[in-house]
């Protein structure tokens, strides 16, 4: 009894990733791609014939065992960063990063200090 | 003049926006073959066109420079680049692998038939994911391998008079 459990345990938690998941993958990356032959669209919505290549392409790298860090480096190596929608963090696009904190602590300070202003 | 803290703020985010805006005007924003340029070729796997045969990267001669020429017969401007082609069949030191690229094989052995075939080994690249190797996005476009099998020029769309000149300067110069 107790080893059925235990069978059921381990089939429950350590099962191989479903092919939901799979799909799920496969979606994030699709979006997470621009389609550089269209105008303002990502892989997951385009239609050409780029966009179905790269997506056997990246169907065949998760297959393969890729993961989703791997499959951009493959593809930015050979397109460019472009290709990616979200920026890959370093030290030239950092500023882009942390922009929007710069500004929401600085625009915090800045509307605290006029609200403080107007009630003076 | 004292100026106050808010207004020191105030300037302080314009002067950040602005730069920001200035940066993101220079950011490349398009396609580029830059990384590719310099790089080993990836390991690659095509069947020939008229066979079951498969040609790998181990299949690259070591002692010559390699065109991988990616065309289709159903594309009008890899006709009009299939003359330089032809004029470049007749250099010794390079080898023309045309990669056919989502095409029926029926249709390229006649557009080969028609024009003449420039290519010393014809593959086909049937779902077009071998090409991703290469970083195409269009067709035709040709990526020029030096001895060591090493991508030295990337050419996007036909290929022209000045492109061939270039191509045959770097093939006799190395």
């Amino acid at each position: 009894m107790k080893n059925k459990f235990l069978i059921i345990f381990f089939c429950i938690f350590f099962v191989e990733p479903s092919s939901a998941d799979i799909n799920k993958l496969e979606t994030k990356i699709f979006k997470n791609l621009r389609c550089i032959v269209c105008q303002g669209q990502s892989i997951a919505e385009s239609n050409s014939d780029f966009a179905q290549t790269i997506k056997i392409v990246v169907r065949d790298k998760i297959d393969q065992g890729d993961n989703e860090k791997e499959i951009y480096e493959f593809l930015a190596e050979k397109y460019g960063e472009w290709i990616i929608y979200k920026p890959k963090f370093n030290y030239i696009n950092s500023l882009l990063w942390f922009s929007p904190y710069i500004v929401l602590v600085f625009g915090g300070l800045l509307i605290f200090k006029y609200l403080k202003r107007g009630k003076q | 003049m004292k100026i106050s803290f808010l207004k020191l703020i105030l300037i302080s985010l314009v002067a950040f926006a602005l730069i920001i805006f200035f940066l993101a005007l220079n950011i490349e924003k398009r396609y580029s073959t830059e990384k590719i340029i310099g790089k080993s070729v990836d390991n690659f796997e095509l069947e020939f066109l008229n066979n079951d045969k498969v040609f790998k990267k181990q299949d690259l001669a070591n002692d010559e420079f390699h065109l991988i020429n990616i065309w289709a017969s159903w594309c009008l401007p890899c006709r009009k680049e299939h003359p330089i082609l032809m004029t470049l069949k007749k250099e010794n030191k390079l080898k023309i692998i045309g990669m056919n690229f989502k095409d029926k094989k029926l249709n390229a052995n006649n557009f080969l038939r028609e024009l003449g075939n420039p290519y010393d080994f014809s593959l086909s690249d049937k779902d077009g994911t071998q090409s991703i190797l290469f970083g195409v996005y269009g067709i035709p476009e040709s990526i020029l391998i030096d001895k060591k099998h090493k991508i030295i020029r990337k050419f996007i769309g036909p290929l022209n008079v000045k492109d061939s000149e270039d191509i045959l300067q770097l093939v006799n110069e190395k």
